[in-house]
């Protein structure tokens, strides 16, 4: 599903934040990509998601690689990822329906169908009576949240979360987590980037657990 | 095809939600393109107007042939004969000295003047109206016969109308230039509109494309934006039209009473109308089309 084959990325005038990188991910599987900052959790995650192109080596998603793609594709490759950002990159100028609205408009989603898969996401993360307030209106763990619906809204087949617990207390990160590996349960690819592995990981989720530690941009077992 | 509608429907819905909500700017920026586009609008009525009042007095032109004072009995007998064989005359008339001295002295307002004079100064002349009734040939006619034996002038009664002519032209690529000039700048006008939106929401223009959104996507509601700018401005420019247009028919009204003519500055006609407002629509999208575009191409890395 997702492949690494020795890639590398150097951001112009800068070393390298990925360095000589090859792994592979699987439909289903729940990965947690570690390290320390700067050690280029959010670098890789990009990479993996399409928002960047590697300066060296193959990055395969679904069997497209990324480098070889025209612009014009880039879009709809995005479109098979749920995005979880470190700072949320939630609208503030509209509320929390419209903004899990917006995968499904890019989608081309609209009327009763979006409204239904919208109240659904919604319901799903616990925020479903707050449909109509303002995202600013909300607690740190509630935004977090609202990210994730629309992260999923769109039914993406992988889930990508760029340190969704970073600024959450143990019980709202344990919350959000929880949600995540419940999407891992159905099916969907989902690689969580962290500071350090989760100690209260659930026995059930354990097992499949797959990680990549990173340090200065290399993969250490 | 449904979802091809819906992809437009929705941004138009979105636009003209922010567009109410912000009902004041709207409302000023149509205003502003209403304006620049009614200047050369209504220099556009007034020229065409007048080049109808020219028009409806340039149909019958004639032309004076004043001959010499000596000129011979069988030079006459000539220029009568070419006026009458001539392909592009269409009648002729002969008033000879005599007829128009007494012609002078019988009118009331001359006969002063021809008390005056001990003798008979008027020439021999024909009064010619040609076929032809277009500005050049009629000239061509004018400079043929000015070289016929005997002739002392052959003058084309019409000239005033000519000047008034090249005058209404140099008036119409005055408009030209003022339509490209004012056009130029409803584009940066509407393209900085479009620009200072795209501002407020680049937040929103950055996450769509972190989640999938083609350009397209991104451009379409500021295209939708801009042509409904200046669709409005378009809509505005005609009303401003018909304003001026039946304020200043009060005044003309008066002064064509005056020479007793039925003249009234028209209202702009349907294929004005429609060629003003989608000019105006025309540059709208197009200030938009550049706007986004620029901002599309700055926040291309991602």
């Amino acid at each position: 599903m997702i492949k690494f084959d020795r890639v590398s990325k150097r951001y112009p005038g800068s070393f390298d934040a990925i360095k000589n990188t090859s792994f592979e991910i699987e439909q289903g599987d729940l990965v947690f990509v570690t390290g320390t900052s700067g050690a280029g959790k959010s670098t890789l995650l990009k990479l993996i998601a399409g928002l960047e192109r590697p300066t060296s080596g193959t990055v395969l998603i679904n069997n497209q690689n990324v480098s070889q793609l025209k612009a014009a594709a880039i879009p709809y490759l995005r479109r098979n990822f749920g995005l979880i950002f470190q700072d949320h990159k939630l609208l503030y100028d509209r509320n929390c329906y419209d903004n899990v609205a917006l995968p499904l408009h890019i989608n081309g989603v609209l009327g009763d169908e979006a409204a239904k898969r919208i109240r659904a996401a919604l319901d799903k993360v616990g925020l479903l009576s707050k449909e109509k307030s303002m995202p600013i209106t909300l607690s740190g763990g509630e935004q977090q949240r609202l990210a994730i619906a629309r992260a999923v809204v769109s039914r993406p087949s992988i889930l990508i979360a760029d340190e969704p617990t970073g600024n959450l207390d143990e019980d709202y990160a344990t919350d959000i987590l929880d949600f995540l590996y419940a999407f891992q349960q159905v099916g969907v690819t989902v690689i969580i980037a962290s500071h350090e592995l989760p100690h209260n990981i659930p026995d059930n989720i354990k097992n499949v657990v797959k990680v990549l530690h990173l340090q200065h941009g290399e993969l250490t077992a | 095809m449904n979802q091809w509608l819906n992809q437009h429907i929705q941004p138009l819905r979105m636009v003209l939600g922010r567009m109410r909500q912000n009902l004041l700017g709207t409302v000023l920026m149509c205003c502003v393109m209403g304006v620049t586009l009614s200047l050369p609008a209504i220099l556009f009525t007034i020229v065409d107007n007048l080049g109808q009042v020219a028009g409806g007095i340039e149909s019958k032109p004639q032309l004076s042939l004043f001959l010499k004072l000596d000129a011979s009995s069988s030079a006459k007998e000539a220029i009568t004969e070419q006026l009458k064989k001539h392909p592009d005359i269409a009648k002729y008339e002969f008033v000879s000295k005599e007829s128009a001295w007494e012609q002078m002295q019988q009118n009331a307002n001359t006969a002063d003047i021809s008390a005056s004079l001990n003798k008979n100064p008027l020439p021999d002349a024909y009064f010619v109206t040609p076929k032809d009734i277009q500005p050049k040939s009629v000239q061509r006619l004018q400079k043929e016969m000015q070289q016929w034996d005997g002739v002392e002038l052959a003058q084309v009664d019409s000239n005033w109308i000519q000047r008034l002519d090249t005058v209404l032209k140099l008036g119409k690529k005055a408009i030209f230039v003022l339509v490209a000039l004012l056009g130029f700048a409803l584009v940066a006008v509407i393209g900085n509109t479009i620009r200072l939106q795209i501002m407020t929401q680049l937040e929103e223009i950055e996450v769509s494309k972190l989640i999938g959104a083609t350009n397209q996507f991104i451009r379409r509601p500021f295209l939708y934006a801009g042509t409904l700018y200046g669709l409005g401005g378009g809509l505005a420019a005609w009303l401003i039209v018909l304003a001026v247009v039946q304020l200043f028919n009060t005044s003309v009204t008066e002064i064509a009473d005056l020479y007793a003519s039925q003249f009234r500055l028209s209202m702009p006609n349907a294929p004005i109308t429609i060629s003003m407002l989608l000019s105006a629509v025309a540059l709208g999208w197009l200030g938009a089309f550049v706007a986004v575009n620029r901002s599309l191409a700055k926040i291309k890395k991602l």
